[in-house]
C-alpha cells in the first residue's frame, strides 16, 4: 500500500513540477538557513568537557578597589593576582589544582634551518592536562616537581612539533624558547576544546597555546603577560616584581573537586584565604568569591555572541515564512485536486486512506526539502567560513546529529504544515466533485 | 464600473477562501517583521562602521619587531630604526606606539580632575607614542602644542609612573572639563592612578580608542614614550599619500637586514585592522542582506504561485465576466485590488509584529529602539512587492478570451 501511496505522490508532484519544485525549494532555503544558524549557535555553546563539567570550578576573588566592583552590578573580577593564583596553588585544597596565565616569545628552534618563529606559551601546572584530560602523543606532563622547581620543561602541541621536528617523538630533545634552553618532556595529541573554556579571557574559539611550561617561569624569566590585564590601581614597587605583586589580575585558576563536600569545604578554604589577606591589608571589599563549574563559567562569559543567537531567531522566522507558503501552495495544489479526490472517495477509499496518501505526498516533499536543505545549510557554512575567517573555522562543521536534525526539522514541519490541507482535502464531499464537472 | 463598488465583491470571493488569503497574509506579516528589523540591523551597522577612526587609513600600516638576540640593544635600535624609515622616500613619517587604534588590543587607564581616591573618573585609551606621533596618526592639534624631543622616555616595563605631559582628543577634554573652551584646557592637571598629576598641554581633534565596542571610543590620550616591552616594539607608519604598498616593501626590507637578531612579524595595513574588526558587522550586514533578497524572493513566488493558482480556478468565471464587458484593465484590476487586500492584513500584522520583535530584541540583546519610519516604509515595500507579484498572473487573467465562458471544462 505504501509503494501506491508513493507512487501516487510522484504522479502528483510531476503534475505541477513548477509548484512542487517552489515547494522543495521554500522548505529546502528555510532549513538551509536554520541548520546553518542552528550548528553556528550549537558549536558556541557546546560544553568541551561535558564528562567532567560538574567537577571542575572556576576561582573568583574578589580584590577589587573599595569604591568600584571591577564587573558590574558587584562581581569578581574574571582573574586572578599573580598572589593569590600561586597561593591557591601551593594550598592543594583540591584533588587537583592548576593555576595558569597566558604569555609568549620567540621559539628558536635547534634546527638552523627552520626560522625562529612567535608562539603563544601557555603557563600552568601540571595537573593542568590530567584535570582536562588532555590527550598525549609521545611522552607525559612535567612532574610536580619540576612545578615548584621551575624546571625548563616543555610540552608540545602536535602542530608544533610537526613545524620542529617533523612530527618525530620529539621527547628529550631540546627547544630554545625566549633564549633559554628548554628540554621537551611530552607532545599532545589534538586537542582542542570549543570554546576554549579554561580561558575565555583571551580569543574564546582561537586555538589553545602552542607550547606549555611551568608557571613559576613566569617569574624567573620575567616573562611577559599576554592577554587580558586588569588593574584597579597601579603596582607599589616598580618593576616586575612591583607587578607580579600587585592587584593586578591576569591569572586563571581551576580546581577539580568531586563531590558537593567538598565543594563546600573549598568554598571555606577560599572564604578563610580571602580573610586572611584581609588582615594584610588586602581584599578591601566584602567577601565576594565565586566558585562556577565549566557549564556555569561558559554561561556567566556568555560565550555565544549576540549576533548568532539573532541570525538563529531570525532564520527560526525564516523557516516559518518558508512553511506558511507551503501550506499556501498546498492547500492550493489539494484544492485542485478536489475531483481527483472525489472521484477516489466515490470508488471507496475512506477518510482514512486519503490521509495517509497526502500525509506521505507531503513527506516526500519534506523529505526532498531536508536533504536539499542539508545541502543549502554546508554551503551555508562555507559561506559563513568565508565571512568570518579563522575565528569561524572551528564553528562551522555540520556534525551527523546536525545532519540528521536537519532532515527530522523539514519533516516533521512539512507534515505538520500539510495537516490543515490535508484535512481540508479528506474533508472533500464524493458526491459534489462528481456531480458538478 | 467604479473600482471601489468591486471592493465588496472581491472581500466577500475573499471571505470563501478564508484559508488561502490569510495564509498569504501571514506570510507577508512574517516577511515584514524580518525585513524591517533586519534593514534596521543593518543601517545601525552601517553607521557604525562609518565612524572615523582619525588616523590616515589609506595610507598607514604597522609592523613589530622583536629583538631575541641576547645582546640586543633596544633602545638604540628604536632610534636607528626611526631614523631610517622616516628617511624612506615613501614614508611620510612614523612613530614608536604601544597599541593600534581600533586593532582591539590596548591600554587603557582612568584620569580624574582632583587627587585622591574613589574621586569620578574618566576612562580613556592611552597611546604611547613619540613627537612624530601627530603626524604619523594624522590628527591635528586644536590647541596646545606637541611633545618636544627632549621629554619622551624609554618604557620597558620596568619604571614607575607616567610622564608629566600629555595630549588629549577633544572628546576626552570634554569628559574632563564639561562646558570648557578647549583652549581653557590647556595647562589643565589630570591626576592618573588617583594622584599623579599630569598636565594636558595639546588637545587634537579625533583618535579612536583600540576597541570599537567601547563605550568611550573617542577618549584617547598620547604619552611621550618609546613603548618598548621585552625588546618588542611596534612602529606605526604613515606612507605618503597613495605609496602604502611600496612603503611596506620598503620598511620590510630595512628591518630585515637583522633578521639574526630580531623578529620581525605582524606588517599589517590599516585597512586590514578596520576590515578584521569590523568584519563581525561587515558579515552580518551580508548575510542579513541575503536572508532578506531570498526572502523576498520566497514570498513574492508564493503569491504569484497562488494567484496562479486562483486564475486557473476562475477562468470560466473570467471568461464570463469579459463576455459581460468587463475590459482587460478590470480584470487586472480586480486581481490587484484583491492583493491588496491581502496585502494590507499582512502588513498591518506585520507592522505590529515588527515592533513587537524590536522589543524582543531590545530587551535580549540590548539592540537599540527601531526609529518609527521604518515601519510605513517597510509597509510600502511590501505593498508594492505584492503589486508586482501578482502583476504576472493577473495579466494572464485578462488575457482569457471571453469564449472561455461558453466552454465547459
Amino acid at each position: 500500500m505504501m509503494s501506491y501511496y508513493l507512487r501516487l505522490a510522484f504522479i502528483s508532484m510531476r503534475r505541477n513540477p513548477v509548484l512542487s519544485s517552489l515547494m522543495v525549494l521554500a522548505i529546502a532555503l528555510g532549513i538551509g538557513a536554520c541548520m546553518t544558524t542552528i550548528t553556528v549557535n550549537y558549536l558556541m555553546s557546546n560544553n568541551p568537557i561535558k564528562h567532567k563539567s560538574d567537577v571542575l570550578f572556576h576561582v573568583q576573588l574578589d580584590n577589587w578597589g573599595p569604591f568600584e566592583a571591577a564587573v558590574d552590578p558587584n562581581d569578581p573580577p574574571y582573574q586572578l593576582t599573580w598572589t593569590d593564583a600561586t597561593n591557591l596553588q601551593q594550598a592543594q585544597q583540591g584533588i587537583r589544582q592548576a593555576a595558569m596565565a597566558k604569555s609568549g616569545g620567540v621559539v628558536e628552534p635547534a634546527d638552523p634551518n627552520i626560522k625562529p618563529f612567535q608562539a603563544g606559551y601557555r603557563l600552568t601546572y601540571s595537573d593542568f592536562f590530567s584535570m582536562f584530560d588532555v590527550p598525549f602523543l609521545y611522552g607525559s606532563a612535567w612532574d610536580k616537581q619540576a612545578d615548584e622547581n621551575a624546571r625548563h620543561l616543555v610540552v608540545l602541541t602536535k602542530e608544533i612539533n610537526e613545524t620542529l621536528f617533523g612530527g618525530k617523538n620529539s621527547v628529550g630533545q631540546s627547544v630554545t624558547l625566549s633564549g633559554e634552553v628548554f628540554t621537551i618532556v611530552g607532545v599532545i595529541a589534538e586537542w582542542h576544546p570549543i570554546p576554549k573554556f579554561y580561558d575565555l579571557n583571551n580569543d574564546d574559539f582561537g586555538r589553545p597555546s602552542e607550547l606549555f611550561i611551568p608557571l613559576q617561569l613566569k617569574r624567573t624569566m620575567k616573562l611577559p603577560s599576554w592577554g587580558n590585564v586588569n588593574c584597579w590601581k597601579s603596582p607599589d614597587e616598580e618593576g616586575f616584581e612591583g607587578f607580579l605583586n600587585s592587584e593586578c589580575v591576569n591569572f586563571q585558576f581551576w580546581v577539580e573537586l568531586d563531590n558537593p563536600a567538598e565543594r563546600s569545604d573549598y568554598a571555606l578554604f577560599l572564604d578563610n584565604y580571602v580573610n586572611s589577606q584581609k588582615e594584610l591589608g588586602r581584599f578591601p571589599r566584602p567577601l565576594n568569591n565565586r566558585l562556577n563549574n565549566v557549564q556555569q563559567w561558559l554561561e556567566y562569559n556568555e560565550v555565544v555572541a549576540d549576533d548568532a543567537q539573532i541570525m538563529m531567531w531570525l532564520s527560526l522566522m525564516f523557516l516559518a515564512v518558508c512553511l506558511l507558503n507551503t501550506i499556501g501552495l498546498m492547500l492550493s495544489k489539494f484544492m485542485g485536486k478536489s475531483s481527483e479526490i472525489g472521484l477516489r472517495r466515490a470508488v471507496g477509499a475512506t477518510k482514512g486512506d486519503l490521509f495517509i496518501q497526502h500525509t506521505v505526498e507531503t513527506a516526500c516533499i519534506g523529505v526532498a526539502g531536508g536533504l536539499l536543505g542539508l545541502g543549502f545549510s554546508f554551503f551555508g557554512l562555507q559561506g559563513l567560513r568565508a565571512l568570518y575567517g579563522e575565528f569561524a573555522h572551528k564553528l562551522t562543521s555540520l556534525d551527523m546529529n546536525m545532519a540528521i536534525l536537519a532532515v527530522v526539522i523539514a519533516l516533521v514541519s512539512t507534515i505538520l504544515a500539510g495537516l490543515y490541507p490535508t484535512w481540508r482535502a479528506c474533508s472533500i464531499a464524493p458526491a459534489s466533485q462528481l456531480k458538478s464537472q | 464600473m467604479n473600482a471601489s463598488l468591486e471592493l465588496g465583491p472581491i472581500f466577500r470571493t475573499l471571505l470563501r477562501n478564508k484559508m488561502g488569503a490569510l495564509l498569504i497574509a501571514l506570510q507577508i506579516a512574517v516577511t515584514m517583521t524580518i525585513v524591517v528589523n533586519a534593514i534596521f540591523i543593518i543601517d545601525e551597522r552601517e553607521a557604525l562602521m562609518a565612524r572615523v577612526s582619525g588616523v590616515d587609513e589609506a595610507d598607514s600600516f604597522y609592523v613589530n619587531s622583536n629583538g631575541f638576540a641576547s645582546d640586543f640593544d633596544n633602545p638604540n635600535t628604536i632610534q636607528e630604526d626611526l631614523r631610517q624609515i622616516r628617511a624612506l622616500p615613501s614614508v611620510r613619517n612614523v612613530t614608536t606606539i604601544n597599541a593600534i587604534p581600533i586593532s582591539g588590543g590596548g591600554w587603557s587607564m582612568s584620569l580624574q580632575t582632583e587627587a585622591g581616591e574613589g574621586k569620578d573618573d574618566v576612562a580613556t585609551a592611552v597611546y604611547m607614542v613619540d613627537h612624530h606621533g601627530l603626524e604619523a596618526l594624522d590628527v591635528q592639534l586644536l590647541a596646545g602644542q606637541n611633545f618636544t624631543e627632549q621629554e619622551l622616555r624609554y618604557r620597558d616595563g620596568s619604571e614607575e609612573g607616567w610622564p608629566q605631559n600629555i595630549i588629549i582628543t577633544q572628546a576626552l577634554a570634554n569628559d574632563l572639563f564639561p562646558d570648557t573652551a578647549i583652549d581653557e584646557v590647556i595647562g589643565k592637571t589630570t591626576y592618573i592612578n588617583n594622584d599623579e598629576p599630569m598636565q594636558i598641554i595639546g588637545v587634537i581633534d579625533a583618535l579612536q580608542a583600540p576597541w570599537i565596542g567601547w563605550e568611550q571610543l573617542e577618549n584617547t590620550m598620547l604619552s611621550p614614550e618609546y613603548f618598548a616591552f621585552n625588546n618588542s616594539t611596534t612602529y606605526f607608519v604613515r606612507a605618503q599619500d597613495g605609496m602604502r604598498d611600496q612603503a611596506m616593501r620598503a620598511v620590510e626590507e630595512y628591518l630585515a637586514q637583522r633578521a639574526n637578531e630580531r623578529l620581525v612579524r605582524g606588517m599589517e595595513s590599516f585597512e586590514n585592522v578596520r576590515n578584521e574588526s569590523y568584519g563581525f558587522h561587515a558579515a552580518m550586514i551580508k548575510i542579513l542582506t541575503i536572508v532578506m533578497a531570498t526572502l523576498v524572493l520566497i514570498t513574492g513566488m508564493g503569491i504569484v504561485g497562488l494567484a496562479s493558482f486562483n486564475v486557473n480556478k476562475r477562468k470560466k468565471q473570467i471568461g464570463t465576466r469579459r463576455a459581460l464587458g468587463a475590459t482587460q484593465w478590470q480584470i487586472v484590476r480586480y486581481f490587484m485590488l484583491e492583493n491588496f487586500m491581502i496585502t494590507s492584513i499582512g502588513v498591518l500584522t506585520g507592522a505590529a509584529l515588527s515592533i513587537g520583535l524590536n522589543i524582543l530584541l531590545v530587551n535580549f540583546f540590548e539592540l537599540n529602539r527601531i526609529s518609527w519610519y521604518y515601519i510605513p516604509i517597510g509597509m510600502l515595500c511590501l505593498w508594492v512587492l505584492g503589486q508586482l507579484a501578482v502583476l504576472g498572473p493577473a495579466k494572464k487573467a485578462a488575457n482569457i478570451p471571453p469564449a472561455m465562458a461558453t466552454r465547459t471544462v
